[in-house]
């Protein structure tokens, strides 16, 4: 009897404490659905930057809770997607986006990927002509001839 | 000749490859580079944490090459880093002031009272509005700020003996004989 209220009164604070721990990670409620959708949106597309692997959506970072308020703040004044997002990189710099912006910097890794493959083409393209080159262009020696023939003869009888 | 040059590009290629990835053994990937380097320093106006009536402004600094310093209570590495600017003050090479980011005022008064205050004023930016306006995404964070108001360096973690002595004081003494 004891044992069981031992337990019970266990549950009872486990129960408690869980729903003090749901109750701190409440959202505001929120209202606009069209700017709640835009912060959504936007905070895919951004990075959290305590801990970088993390989009500001995934993120639980205090850091990322303070950008997902200050989208929303913005979101609310009627900025667009890109406003924003300038507003952010003019602060963390291009880091901040998940998808790298195409500029002078990040020229190398968008183009990067294609430049190698067409390289790789041009060289598969190279090699292939002249090893065809290779087995067209030498007929073979009267020795050799006449080893294949052997070999031929040999298979035949066996 | 040319065979022994071609079978040498497989090589140079892996090498290469060899170079980049050890240099990047040696890169700190929490290091972002600020793009608010040589940009002027971002405005506010702000409670000081010693009289909240008074606010304080940059603007306040012009003339003057100085750093701010955004630093918490909370801020494990800020432990690692008080000692540092406590004395750094004291030499009396550069003004800090610094940003009390997200942290609690008596709290904050509390940790200078037992390691010192090197600050020449505390901002306090209770909501971390302004440390969003500088990029801050951890404390400790130092931004070192010239004569005109242009962000001229910043360092993302802790001041150690190190980073003040083979680039920020150098800086430092660079910007104050502009």
């Amino acid at each position: 009897m004891k044992i069981s209220n031992f337990y019970r009164s266990a549950i009872i604070a486990f129960l408690m404490q869980w729903t003090l721990v749901h109750a701190q990670e409440a959202q505001p409620l929120q209202t606009n659905s069209a700017v709640e959708a835009q912060v959504q949106r936007l905070s895919e597309e951004l990075r959290c930057l305590v801990c970088q692997n993390q989009t500001l959506a995934d993120s639980h970072a205090g850091l990322a809770e303070d950008l997902k308020q200050e989208i929303r703040d913005m979101a609310n004044k009627g900025m667009t997607d890109q406003a924003i997002i300038d507003y952010l990189v003019a602060r963390y710099g291009d880091f901040v986006r998940y998808r790298p912006a195409l500029n002078s910097t990040t020229l190398i890794l968008w183009l990067g990927p294609f430049v190698l493959l067409l390289a790789g083409g041009i060289g598969l393209i190279f090699m292939l002509r002249r090893r065809q080159k290779i087995s067209t262009d030498q007929p073979l020696s009267n020795d050799e001839a006449r080893r294949v023939k052997e070999l031929l003869d040999l298979d035949r009888k066996a | 000749m040319k065979s022994v040059l071609r079978a040498l590009i497989p090589l140079a290629i892996f090498l290469a490859l060899v170079g980049f990835l050890f240099k990047g053994l040696f890169l700190n990937p929490k290091e972002i580079p600020s793009p608010l380097v040589g940009k002027p320093a971002p405005q506010f106006d702000l409670p000081r944490l010693d009289n909240p009536e008074a606010t304080f402004s940059p603007k306040e600094m012009l003339g003057k090459v100085w750093m701010l310093n955004a630093w918490a209570s909370w801020c494990p590495s800020c432990v690692e880093e008080h000692p540092v600017l406590v004395e750094l003050a004291k030499t009396g090479i550069v003004p800090i002031v610094g940003l009390d980011y997200k942290d609690t005022r008596p709290e904050a008064l509390q940790w200078l009272e037992k390691g010192g205050n090197p600050y020449v004023a505390v901002a306090v930016d209770a909501d971390g509005r302004v440390g969003i306006d500088y990029g801050v995404y951890g404390v400790p964070e130092t931004y070192v700020i010239d004569k005109s108001g242009l962000i001229a360096y910043k360092q993302t973690g802790p001041l150690n003996a190190r980073n003040l002595n083979e680039t920020i004081l150098p800086l430092v003494e660079k910007l104050q004989a502009q």
